[in-house]
């Protein structure tokens, strides 16, 4: 009489813990998992489709949508993409190059915040998810000041920003990177120290380096299982390469060196913000293409050839040469790509984004059978996706 | 010391403290029941550099009635395909050994009333102690059976963590207080709190601490507090065994978890902070110490990640079980020498 029966549980998408909207069939014995199946779609809105009906200015607020939690690295990466298909990546004036960085970073500490908010919630630990996102409020105020927007920024422009940074702006960027690293002293006093912490996410949802580079796996999940790769070093974009700063890695690649690593990276995160304060000088923000570049607005107020210019640019757009061309950059969750062929007109022909979350959740399966239930809840946690751009 | 009150000697008199009594507990623990949700939520909120609830009431004090009111006018759904007594049955199962357990707790030395000694206490059972665990393990009963009833796979699997849990730490706990036993020579609370009185150097905090610390845990693990909360884990079980359930049957679970707080609360107090001795008037004694309890249980839930099952079942076994045994061994050695 040993047939052994499993229990097919069918976890989300309407689950407290599955980030949204995944769905994982999970087939369990017991409670160990026997096997795990990730069922996506749920959130499916076809961005990359809609995006090919839009001129390519329009097609940038789509781009919030992907990863919610890290608008401005989306909106980053597809203006990367599109200067590079223009041709015109050399023509960003250096003041938006470096607020795009210091936008940037302030994005992925925003993301890892609600990253470890929303873990150790998972795994039970109530108040550090409350005080994660006390700090998060603060970089969404900023986006507000700078965007009008808490999530949904829209906030660079093929050619460098949309406006100006508002007055005041630096100093909260600074009140708030003064203030991190004893913010992120109280969730590793929370945290990192305690048994239980250490018992629930050691040798938990284990991955060797190998593995983790044949799935494709990238950003601090990668770095986790020891592997030195960051596109921010080593293939940099606007201006990455001037900053000094450590490439976070670990060695065991289980869900606390994941942990600590993220933990890391919000240091480094201030210590790049920090330069690029003190690098911000008057300048330009955006660059001098009035083929690509809208006009600023009191030319388009107060002369014709401004309002024409306006116009012409808003209803016709601008049309790249024919060609494609493939953007990376180092997103919060890893990283994002955007793969983009034109055809000669001012739609993109396609669009097609490479999410960090969609390729990392490949490593669920393998990083979670044989564990137990509770386990795979932590292993989600650790993935940090985001079924906005997972489902696209 | 005039003669024991008993129901032989003035019947009248008798029924009538005894219901006095029973009300005076009952009324007593379902305020604490209602006001440790107020806390919890209130405590938690300013750990949580939050308020908790200010809107009902004066500092929202009318929280826990406004909850109640709430609930009570909820739809009470029960599944098609529940197994219908047993789901019906499941909510009551819980909260009544929850409530019962305190019948045996002493709330205060003894009052003559009518020419006659009465006991602050509601029955002075020879094995209270054995009557408060024989109790706490019904309780289990009602949460596997509410996981099975429901006929839900999230529930199911709340309600075996709950069995295999409480089965592991019972034994535990009920080890660790033999040490406890022994040095008192007695299973009545009565006599328990009789050993400890005197000094404040009597209690037997101080000659058990590891007997103390022992059954602290297994208890927290016993009424699934946090960080032994698993038959419930919200983030992975969704809700556990009380998943498909609403309305009052919801509210009696949440009852028994605090009911299950208080019992825990005072039990500890009796057996290892001499019950109701100290600086006050016994009952306030008690609430002190009760009210201790519940705060840490509270500042526990605020701090601690949940454990995984396998730890909590390794822990059991391999930690704490050995711990109370080797305590009784010790305990035995010092008293025969």
């Amino acid at each position: 009489m040993a047939t052994k029966e499993t229990m097919t549980i069918n976890m989300g998408p309407q689950h407290p813990s599955t980030h949204g909207v995944l769905q994982l069939i999970l087939e369990l014995d017991g409670e160990t998992v026997v096997k795990a199946t990730p069922h996506i779609g749920f959130l499916h809105r076809g961005v990359e489709k809609l995006a090919e009906n839009r001129s390519y200015h329009k097609a940038l607020p789509l781009t919030d949508r992907l990863d919610y939690l890290a608008p401005m690295s989306n909106n980053l990466g597809y203006v990367l993409a599109v200067e590079k298909l223009l041709g015109i990546t050399h023509e960003i004036p250096q003041r938006a190059k470096v607020v795009r960085v210091m936008m940037a970073e302030l994005t992925r500490i925003k993301s890892h915040l609600v990253w470890l908010a929303t873990h150790a919630l998972d795994i039970g630990a109530m108040t550090v998810f409350i005080y994660c996102f006390r700090e998060r409020e603060l970089i969404m105020d900023m986006y507000e000041k700078l965007s009008g927007a808490r999530m949904t920024s829209n906030y660079f422009r093929v050619g460098g920003l949309s406006e100006d940074l508002p007055e005041g702006f630096e100093q909260d960027v600074k009140n708030f990177i003064d203030a991190m690293p004893g913010h992120l002293k109280t969730y590793e006093g929370l945290l990192t120290g305690n048994a239980i912490w250490q018992k629930r996410t050691q040798g938990v949802g284990y991955i060797s380096a190998e593995d983790a580079i044949d799935i494709g796996l990238t950003g601090p999940a990668l770095r986790a299982s020891g592997v030195d790769w960051d596109l921010r070093r080593d293939n940099p974009y606007t201006g990455y390469e001037e900053y000094d700063f450590e490439v976070v890695t670990r060695e065991r690649g289980d869900t606390f060196d994941r942990y600590t690593a993220r933990l890391d990276e919000m240091r480094e995160s201030c210590k790049i913000i920090q330069q690029c304060l003190d690098r911000l000088e008057d300048g330009p923000i955006l660059a001098d293409n009035p083929g690509v570049c809208l006009p600023p607005k009191e030319k388009v107020l107060n002369s014709i050839e401004g309002l024409i210019h306006q116009f012409k640019l808003v209803t016709d757009g601008f049309k790249p040469e024919p060609g494609e061309i493939y953007q990376g950059i180092e997103a919060p969750k890893g990283e994002l790509g955007y793969y983009m062929i034109s055809d000669g007109s001012a739609n993109p022909y396609r669009m097609k984004v490479r999410p960090p979350s969609f390729v990392n959740l490949q490593a669920l399966p393998q990083m979670v059978e044989g564990s137990l239930l509770a386990d795979v809840i932590a292993t989600i946690g650790t993935l940090d996706i985001v079924l906005g751009e997972i489902d696209r | 010391m005039p003669e024991m009150l008993s129901l032989s000697n003035d019947p009248i008199l008798f029924i009538a403290v005894m219901l006095a009594k029973i009300l005076a507990v009952f009324v007593v623990l379902l305020l604490i029941v209602a006001y440790a949700t107020y806390a919890e939520r209130k405590i938690i909120g300013h750990m949580q550099t939050r308020l908790g609830p200010t809107m009902t009431g004066p500092l929202g004090l009318l929280q826990p009635i406004a909850d109640g009111l709430k609930l009570f006018f909820k739809e009470d759904i029960i599944p098609a395909q529940a197994s219908k007594v047993a789901f019906i049955l499941a909510p009551m199962m819980i909260l009544v050994p929850a409530f019962i357990t305190v019948a045996v707790v002493p709330f205060g030395g003894d009052v003559v009333i009518g020419g006659y000694t009465v006991p602050l206490q509601i029955a002075d059972l020879d094995v209270g102690i054995l009557f408060i665990l024989a109790m706490e393990g019904l309780g289990v009963y009602g949460i596997v059976l509410a996981g099975w009833a429901s006929n839900n796979k999230y529930s199911l699997l709340g309600g075996i963590r709950s069995a295999a849990q409480v089965i592991s730490y019972e034994l535990a706990a009920g080890l660790s207080i033999v040490a406890v036993f022994m040095l008192a020579e007695t299973l009545s609370l009565r006599g328990i709190v009789e050993a400890q009185s005197g000094s404040m150097f009597n209690w037997f905090v101080f000659s058990q601490p590891l007997a103390f610390c022992v059954f602290f845990i297994t208890s927290v693990a016993e009424i699934n507090r946090v960080p032994f909360d698993l038959p419930e884990a919200e983030t992975e079980l969704v809700s556990g065994f009380c998943t498909e359930y609403s309305s009052m049957k919801y509210a009696l679970f949440f009852m028994a978890e605090y009911a299950n707080m208080v019992v825990v609360a005072a039990v500890i107090s009796t057996l290892f902070l001499g019950g109701p001795a100290g600086p006050f008037p016994g009952v306030i004694n008690l609430l002190l110490k009760i009210f201790f309890f519940m705060f840490v249980l509270i500042w526990m839930r605020a701090t601690f990640p949940r454990v995984r099952y396998d730890q909590l079942m390794f822990m059991g076994w391999k930690v704490f079980l050995p711990l109370a045994l080797l305590n009784i061994v010790i305990t035995g050695a010092v008293i025969v020498l």
